[in-house]
């Protein structure tokens, strides 16, 4: 049996509470939501916190409010199933319930939060493997080895993102909010992804994701496409994102975000620039197309060849597209 | 207080009030196994890759390999032992025994647990929702066929219909 | 035969299905007794390395911490095959594979476990690795044993039945292919898991998720020093084998031993990641077949080549290079066929038996060249395998007997249920089905139990006894393991037709070496067939008891008795009769206590030559498919969306349990074709790419596609009722017919196994730019073979004995 490794475990029932017990632990701490990313990479030794703090019975983190006319906040805690099956995230973000729809499984969505996953740790065949295994090969640099096997001329390591929230919400412009003892502060989902496998966020360990915020929906329209081997369970080895905003026939703004093959999610502004201030018709459509598979340089560290996956970043960017034409 | 001392929970486990004490490191699925004895909850890969350890908390379906014995606290567990209606099997279990489902049995109650769930919220699933509410428990022995006409038959026979499986199901075609 | 039967062909519940349906079932790992210990086990994390030094101490030392071994505490070797016991229960001077074991602990509860393994001190000095089949035909040194044929090569085989060349010289069309079938494993759901007791009289227990509890008893009677009669061995129901817990296993050794040592139960059970380092599962096989064939498609000779990628220990393997050669002459005529086959050994987990154990790659070969055969000649791919199918009740070039044969009907109603004729066309300007959407075709068959035992020895394959109690009671005891295919079932369905009582009625008690007497184990689709024969001898002898005792007492003649409905009665007065119990207190008023045995062996082989042992069978099974894909040109994706498939039951024992076979088997070769694969990364120590069941892709419930299935029961004389296998045979089809349909949707050719979507996509792209379409190994390695030893077919007058080799005139 793969078990944890030992550790001291809080559930706190306020967010004071929570940031109070996380800034006393210093490094030795780590929050957990559903579990779903954490206990994996607990079991195979990838992270060893000695105090672990539970960030499900915060009230705060547990509610959805708003609607796509106010904009909509959805706590951290809120589980994948029940973003599923929320009427009005399917109503005015049907973007948002259905890239949740396609992450993992049934039972896993159960346990994980929104939170967890934009927060998903960065994932690599290297490095998403149990400690007997990584000895194998020396280990990594993204964790006690000084090597990225993916490209071991680098000095940079390649996990990737793998999450399929991530380049949804930076292209719908979310924002996400975080407290701390510090204090508080907001970030737009764009700007918390560092291009860094191993400090692939630009938050501190120490603050606490309350919340994202999703613009209003006046005027745009998203959608998103994964692919992947099996229908269930596995993680995106590329997703693609878009987002359009329209003036009667025309785009008047996009944003065309690359997910699954680099350390943090891809914007690919030439796609956008080959839509805007053009109708959504074929040509332009192939043009942006062209241009995320220009950009798209995933590395041979997930699933699938990747020159292959390289190619379908054409494909589904235009699958992506040619959904908004409807 | 050393990490290793145990922690003391309450919670409903299969209708009944349980009191248990185990380390704070323990998942839901060590605590059901070890410590209560009821290895009726299987394990394949302790990892969430694969869906045996599934039960019921709350209604809804988990891992009990990524949950923590000590998140239980106040809850309502249901594993494959509280499945029956004390000697009356599930009308789920009765159909994934007699159409064979159950192959060598291991994903079983995983499954069970994971349809069960799924029934409540939908007595009448089609076909394709039945496959994607299932879609998180791998199976290696019935290539999944013989589970979803198990689910479809007891669905029938919850919703009070007297339904039988088809004859090509069992015989084949002609 | 054909009396009305009760039992027989009904489809009734599996005995043990609603204990796996409530959690009552008790798997391996659910074993928990009193003052166990937990073993964990420290792996190499190197490929390959000699082991200067073990350091045990610091492990020792913690407290928790009862027992540490290493090697050598293990110093006898063992292994399945007489010919290959190259295995320690954990290494002594060598490792051979990252995972392969070194060192063991054993303590108060896991997590000391782990910690302790952890503190083991191993001191390696690593040599150079050896990692594909290339390197190891070619390479000699470093060897990774020191037993074999030759360097790396495990074993070579060379067989030539009738004159190949001869064959060709006649044929109308010769062709040469190559293809690749990579590697791929069993993963069942259950995790290997062990527990051994040893007791105050110094005999040991082991309960294990084991397919085969007498070889596991043979092999621990060997390594452990004790005496057999001392040692007994429970096979737990397995939550899924498939092949993988058919070995004897390093951790079922080791608990054993630090039972012995420490005075307390100890418990092992694997990880996944563990679980993907027993291996043992299908072998990577590279292929080149050479087919002579005339205008109208019939086969004049074959000469094919394997070359399997053992792993690290031999394992079932020489009979798995057998088994790559053997089956090619059971469905179409092959009037002279020549067979060479190389094993190598590699620094990765060892291959050994899955589901098919060594035909699914050559099949999928035949198959698939008998597609591009067909297009070559424009014969319909129905029509070239349906107008030549070997005959029932012959022999073929290399010996097999052939007894019923119910492959023309598969096909038949396969091509029928598909519309196969209205929807296929070879010529792709005129196609019947849109660009992208394909139907392809494919046959085969399977053994129903090796002819020959694994050792040498002239007993029984299976036996039953059966214990008849005055209470009524019918008890079932049998050394046979189930799986979850259902053999204590068919024990029980068999023994209850005979008896004519009900099959709930019946205690089945199996697997337990101390309990029951010996069945080989559940492998090579022998069970139903042997157990099932071995169980109705069991059962007639216990009915003729019966019969007798109650004719007396009725004044009845026996031949007008009849046993139904838990009754002895007079066919022709049927109320004139007694229960059965009450025939059973008659039976043991007059003879005494009622237990009556029954056992089988198969018939003998006609082949005598050497290497004539892997292949034999009591019957073989046929099976046909039709698979129906949809191929995005754009994407290479693949989707399987429809299998048609009949298969040749013999006869169902139950065909709701056939059905499930088929439906598994189906799913299994789907994965095997469209996404399991064991790969390793040769440029980083040969490190499996990636153990876990995550990244090992096998399919979900979105993956799975329709099946239609077709049951054809044409029973076998040699099979119980009739019967023969369904376990093992229903899968062999699929792998081909997918790659025939992806052929006929986007007209590429991808000769190797997995196809994914990439490799349908470079071939698309290839023959857009005028080249080949076709995805595949283009050659083999240059081997010297040695001359083959000839055998005259049974045609040509053999007797089924080898030529003498005479000296070549050149």
């Amino acid at each position: 049996m793969m078990r944890l490794p030992k550790f001291d475990y809080h559930v706190p029932q306020t967010i004071a509470e929570a940031v109070k017990i996380m800034g006393d632990a210093g490094p030795a701490g780590q929050f957990v939501a559903g579990g779903t990313d954490l206990y994996p990479n607990m079991k195979r030794r990838q992270q060893t916190p000695k105090i672990v703090i539970s960030v499900m019975r915060l009230q705060e983190l547990n509610q959805i409010t708003g609607d796509g006319t106010s904009g909509l906040c959805i706590g951290a805690s809120v589980t994948l199933t029940e973003i599923c099956e929320n009427p009005i995230i399917n109503r005015d973000y049907p973007v948002v319930a259905k890239a949740v729809r396609t992450i993992s499984t049934p039972i896993l969505r159960n346990m994980g939060t929104i939170g967890g996953n934009l927060l998903l740790d960065t994932r690599c065949n290297y490095y998403d493997q149990n400690y007997e295994w990584r000895k194998g090969i020396n280990f990594c640099l993204k964790k006690d080895g000084d090597v990225c096997w993916v490209a071991p001329g680098s000095s940079k390591c390649w996990a990737v993102q793998s999450s399929d929230l991530v380049p949804v919400m930076v292209a719908i412009g979310a924002k996400l909010r975080f407290v701390s003892t510090l204090g508080e502060r907001v970030i737009d989902a764009a700007g918390l992804y560092n291009d860094d496998g191993i400090d692939y966020l630009r938050k501190r360990p120490d603050e606490l994701l309350v919340d994202i915020q999703l613009p209003p929906t006046n005027g745009w329209r998203a959608s998103y496409q994964k692919l992947r081997r099996r229908g269930a369970f596995d993680f995106p080895v590329l997703g693609v994102a878009t987002w359009i905003a329209t003036d009667s026939d025309a785009v008047t703004d996009a944003r065309i975000v690359l997910g699954g093959i680099a350390p943090s999610p891809v914007e690919i502004k030439e796609a956008a620039k080959a839509l805007i201030g053009n109708a959504l018709t074929d040509e332009p459509i192939k043009a942006a197309a062209e241009a995320a598979y220009i950009k798209a340089r995933p590395l041979d560290n997930t699933d699938f060849v990747y020159q292959w996956r390289k190619q379908m970043a054409r494909q589904y960017t235009l699958r992506a597209l040619r959904d908004l034409q409807s | 207080m050393p990490l290793h001392s145990k922690k003391h929970i309450h919670f409903t486990l299969n209708g009944e009030q349980t009191e248990v004490a185990f380390a704070p490191h323990k998942t839901l699925l060590e605590v059901l196994r070890e410590d209560l004895n009821l290895t009726g909850t299987k394990h394949g890969c302790e990892l969430g890759e694969c869906g045996t350890c599934a039960l019921l908390v709350d209604g809804r379906s988990i891992l009990s390999c990524l949950m923590l014995g000590l998140d239980a606290e106040g809850r309502e567990v249901k594993t494959i032992e509280g499945m029956a209606n004390g000697a009356e099997l599930h009308p789920l279990q009765q159909t994934f025994a007699d159409l064979g489902a159950a192959q060598c049995g291991y994903c079983s109650p995983g499954f069970l647990l994971v349809a069960e769930e799924l029934l409540k919220k939908s007595p009448n699933p089609t076909r394709g929702e039945i496959q994607e509410a299932l879609s998180g428990n791998l199976c290696r022995c019935t290539g999944y066929i013989k589970i979803y006409e198990a689910v479809e038959l007891a669905a029938a026979r919850m919703r009070g219909e007297e339904a039988e499986l088809p004859k090509e199901s069992i015989f084949g075609l002609d | 035969m054909d009396k009305n039967l009760n039992i027989i062909g009904k489809p009734f519940r599996k005995v043990d299905a609603r204990a796996k349906c409530v959690g009552q079932t008790k798997f391996a790992d659910d074993i928990v007794l009193p003052r166990m210990l937990f073993c964990k086990m420290l792996r190499s994390h190197l490929p390959h390395a000699l082991i200067k030094s073990i350091d045990v101490s610091k492990a020792l030392a913690l407290p928790g911490v009862f027992a540490v071994v290493t090697g050598k505490d293990f110093p006898i070797p063992y292994g399945i095959l007489p010919v290959s016991q190259d295995e320690h229960a954990l290494c002594i001077d060598k490792v051979r594979f990252i995972g392969d074991p070194v060192a063991a602990v054993a303590a108060i509860d896991e997590d000391v476990a782990f910690d302790a393994m952890n503190l083991i001190e191993v001191e390696y000095e690593p040599l150079n690795t050896i990692s594909t089949i290339e390197e190891a035909a070619l390479i000699d040194e470093p060897r990774i044993h020191d037993y074999g044929d030759s360097g790396n090569v495990h074993k070579k085989v060379s067989l030539e039945f009738g004159n190949v060349e001869e064959g060709f010289a006649e044929a109308d069309l010769v062709r040469e292919d190559t293809f690749f079938y990579e590697g791929n494993t069993h993963l069942p759901m259950e995790q290997h898991a062990a527990v051994a007791h040893f007791d105050s009289d110094g005999k040991i227990t082991l309960w294990s998720s084991t397919q085969t509890p007498h070889y596991v008893h043979r092999a621990l009677a060997k390594v452990l020093g004790l005496p057999a009669s001392h040692i007994r061995v429970i096979a737990t129901p397995n939550g899924g084998g498939f092949g993988g817990k058919s070995d004897p296993f390093n951790h079922e050794v080791v608990v054993c031993k630090l039972a012995m040592m420490t005075g307390r139960p100890v418990k092992v059970t694997l990880t996944r990641e563990e679980v993907f380092y027993c291996h043992r599962g299908r072998h990577p096989v590279l292929m080149k077949i050479k087919t002579g064939v005339k205008n109208d498609g019939a086969i004049t000779a074959m000469h094919f080549e394997s070359y399997l990628d053992g792993g690290a220990y031999g394992s079932y393997g020489v009979a798995s290079t057998f088994y790559t050669g053997a089956l090619q002459t059971v469905t179409y005529d092959v009037p002279r066929y020549k067979f060479q086959g190389l094993r190598v050994f590699t620094n990765k987990p060892p291959c050994g038996p899955k589901r098919g154990h060594g035909t699914p790659q050559p099949r999928y070969g035949l198959e698939v060249q008998l597609d591009k055969i067909a297009e070559q000649l424009q014969l319909d791919p129905v029509e070239i395998r349906r107008n030549h199918l070997v005959a029932p009740n012959t022999v073929t070039a290399n010996y097999l007997r052939i007894g019923s044969m119910g492959l023309g009907t598969c096909i038949d109603k396969v091509a029928q249920g598909s519309r196969w004729s209205e929807r296929f066309s070879w010529d792709q300007n005129n196609r019947k089905l849109p660009f992208g959407k394909g139907i392809g075709f494919a046959c085969s068959s399977y053994i129903c139990g090796a002819g020959l035992p694994i050792y040498w020895n002239n007993m029984p394959q299976s036996g039953v006894q059966l214990r008849l109690d005055r209470q009524g009671g019918v008890c079932v005891l049998c050394g046979s393991t189930d799986i979850g295919q259902g053999s204590d079932s068919i024990l029980a369905y068999i023994v209850a037709e005979v008896l004519g009582i009900d099959p709930f009625d019946i205690r089945v008690v199996t697997a337990d070496t101390d309990l029951t007497p010996v069945d080989l184990g559940s492998y090579s689709s022998r069970v139903t067939l042997m157990t099932g024969n071995a169980a109705i001898q069991a059962a007639e002898r216990a009915r003729e008891l019966l019969v007798m005792a109650v004719a007396e007492k009725l004044g009845v003649p026996i031949e007008n008795l009849s046993l139904a409905e838990r009754r002895v009665f007079d066919v022709e007065n049927p109320e004139v009769g007694v229960s059965f119990a009450e025939a059973i207190v008659l039976a043991e008023s007059k003879f005494g206590t009622i237990g009556t045995v029954g056992s089988y062996t198969p018939p003998r082989s006609p082949g005598k030559f050497k290497g004539s042992g892997v292949g034999p069978s009591p019957a073989y099974s046929y099976s046909a498919a039709v698979a129906e894909v949809d191929v995005n040109p754009d994407t290479g994706v693949v989707v399987v969306e429809r299998v048609w498939i009949a298969h040749d039951i013999g006869r169902s024992i139950n065909p709701m349990l056939v059905m499930g076979q088929v439906e598994g088997s189906v799913y299994m070769g789907l994965g095997e074709i469209l996404m399991e694969e064991m790969v390793y990364r040769d440029n980083r120590n040969v490190v499996h790419k990636f153990p876990s069941m995550l990244e090992y892709k096998s399919p979900t419930t979105m993956e799975m596609c329709d099946v239609k299935t077709y049951l054809i029961e044409d029973p076998d004389p040699n099979g119980p009722y009739g019967a023969k296998e369904v376990g093992q045979g229903p899968l062999l089809p699929i792998p081909p017919a997918v790659a025939n349909a992806v052929y006929n949707a986007v007209g590429v050719r991808i000769d190797e196994v997995p196809i994914t979507p990439e490799k349908v996509l470079r071939a698309l792209k290839d023959k857009a730019r005028g080249r080949d379409g076709r995805y595949g190994p283009d050659s083999v390695p240059p081997v010297a073979w040695p001359e083959p030893l000839r055998v005259l077919t049974p045609s040509e007058g053999g007797d089924g004995s080898e030529m003498p080799r005479v000296a070549v005139h050149s």
